[in-house]
């Protein structure tokens, strides 16, 4: 046996080594294919047990006027940069359309005051960022449903496509998608109104999706269309929203 | 080791640590490890923290922290989706991973047996002692060293019973599924915001526990404690002699 000296100093060595060569280790395997779709598949995980554990109405938490942010700042996208979307803002919106088609029965081109003349829904909500920070605030919109009931929706649509006005880069415009129990649940509204103001263009105006029970990248702004859609994997990169085709993120987005 | 020692008996060889023990322990030691490296690249999308519901730029965060370097992230480039992919799938691994130590420490008796505490060793007088022989390193020898002391079972009750249920718990309030499925549980940490902070200062509290940990083995003689974590079995140091 090796004097305990020796040993100790060649354990402390055996730690940093170890823990320098696992950093380099783990980067190296999270670039091979198999174990990514291992480490990838834990949302599916997630998805299951959270929608377990929830009621599928189960409502976010809503607070009250006094409990929300003073200030609610943007994120991603606070100014679209198309010139379409400036022609659009000079008029106020006043020539902007909804578009709602793929599988339903009567496609709707809706503006801003047919949205507005339909029921509405006012909750204070916490938005949560993937980064991290949460902002409250109260956000008044048309409830989902009675859209998708308006355009008398299909039974084969699984997935509700949310196509954005918003170049990312590249002529790419941000998208994101929902299933049908986030789409037909309570809270999910197409919001154009926060804190009793018509939405901000930092905060997705003229009409932007409000789904509280994800993370705020599933919360698409400056809203062009809404498609209805069998599966996903025809639709751009193929897995339901621009960060998860460009980054990686989770489409499940409620953890 | 002293050299009058080589004369001596063969040392006594003991089983000491459950199969289920050392099991649990080594994917522990993983799963913190990426855990705290992934979390902190996750803390770099934002390094502030807040007390509440709510907090965000605009807002006054009692921490504000520059990025943590490369040598601390995973991966080592900030990347945030990548980040959350481990830190969430070894989230679960962790938690069914403690989860199942838990029920098979109560059938096997590991809890009750092993870490509860004993008539008698919560008395002052025999804390007290305990912890003049931790600071003079007078470590327990012969049989006594088979049995955990108290000042290990408070740091063993307090990591497996407090701590990484807290981070547990701390970690399913910040997600947004969670807040439906369980509104009290986030209620209970005082908002979001709250949540955390808490996950932040705990997985430090972890890593102290961590530290001190690595001490004790080193001061106990690194070679026996690392060999009886890894096979179970251990050389009990002879009783000293009076």
């Amino acid at each position: 046996m090796n004097s305990p000296i020796v040993s100790r100093r060649s354990l402390l060595t055996g730690i940093t080594a170890s823990a320098a060569g696992l950093l380099a280790g783990c980067d190296s395997l999270a670039r091979d294919e198999r174990f990514r779709k291992a480490l990838f598949s834990a949302e599916n995980m997630h998805k299951w047990l959270q929608r377990s554990l929830q009621d599928r109405d189960a409502l976010a938490p809503e607070f009250g006027f006094d409990q929300r942010s003073p200030f609610f700042r943007g994120n991603g996208t606070l100014n679209p940069r198309s010139e379409g979307y400036k022609v659009l803002w000079r008029s106020k919106f006043a020539d902007w359309r909804l578009q709602v088609d793929g599988l339903v029965g009567r496609p709707l081109s809706l503006g801003l005051a047919q949205l507005q003349a339909m029921p509405q829904r006012i909750q204070t909500t916490r938005h949560d960022c993937v980064e991290g920070w949460s902002a409250i605030g109260t956000w008044r919109g048309v409830p989902l449903k009675l859209v998708l009931d308006a355009a008398q929706l299909s039974t084969r649509a699984k997935y509700l496509v949310f196509h954005c006005m918003d170049d990312m880069g590249g002529g790419a415009d941000y998208y994101e998608s929902i299933d049908m129990v986030d789409a037909f649940h309570p809270q999910t509204i197409l919001a154009f109104a926060l804190n009793e103001e018509p939405l901000e263009v930092r905060n997705g105006a003229p009409l932007r999706l409000r789904v509280e029970r994800h993370l705020g990248y599933k919360h698409a702004k400056y809203l062009s269309r809404i498609e209805a859609v069998a599966d996903l994997s025809n639709i751009r990169g193929g897995k339901g929203g621009y960060w998860e085709d460009v980054a990686g993120y989770e489409w499940y987005a409620g953890i | 080791m002293t050299s009058d020692e080589r004369a001596a008996p063969p040392p006594q060889i003991v089983r000491r640590h459950r199969l289920s023990t050392r099991l649990w322990h080594w994917l522990n030691a993983l799963c913190l490890y990426v855990l705290f490296t992934s979390g902190l690249g996750i803390f770099n999308a934002h390094p502030r923290l807040y007390w509440g519901q709510y907090g965000a730029n605009f807002d006054p965060p009692w921490l504000k922290l520059e990025r943590f370097g490369a040598w601390w992230t995973l991966p080592a480039s900030y990347d945030l989706a990548l980040s959350r992919r481990w830190h969430l799938s070894f989230a679960l691994l962790f938690a069914f991973a403690l989860l199942a130590y838990m029920l098979w420490g109560l059938v096997n008796r590991h809890i009750a047996g092993d870490l509860a505490f004993r008539k008698g060793e919560l008395r002052p007088g025999h804390v007290w002692r305990d912890i003049r022989d931790h600071a003079r390193l007078r470590f327990p020898r012969g049989e006594a060293a088979l049995r955990y002391n108290v000042l290990q079972k408070v740091s063993y009750i307090a990591v497996i019973f407090v701590l990484l249920p807290l981070m547990i718990f701390t970690g399913l309030s910040m997600s947004p599924g969670m807040n439906a499925a369980w509104p009290w549980l986030i209620d209970i940490f005082g908002g979001r915001q709250s949540a955390r902070s808490i996950h932040f200062i705990v997985a430090w509290l972890l890593v102290a526990f961590f530290l001190v940990h690595i001490l004790m083995v080193l001061l106990a003689g690194p070679l026996n404690e690392v060999r009886s974590m890894i096979t179970g079995r251990y050389r009990l140091p002879r009783e000293r002699e009076a």
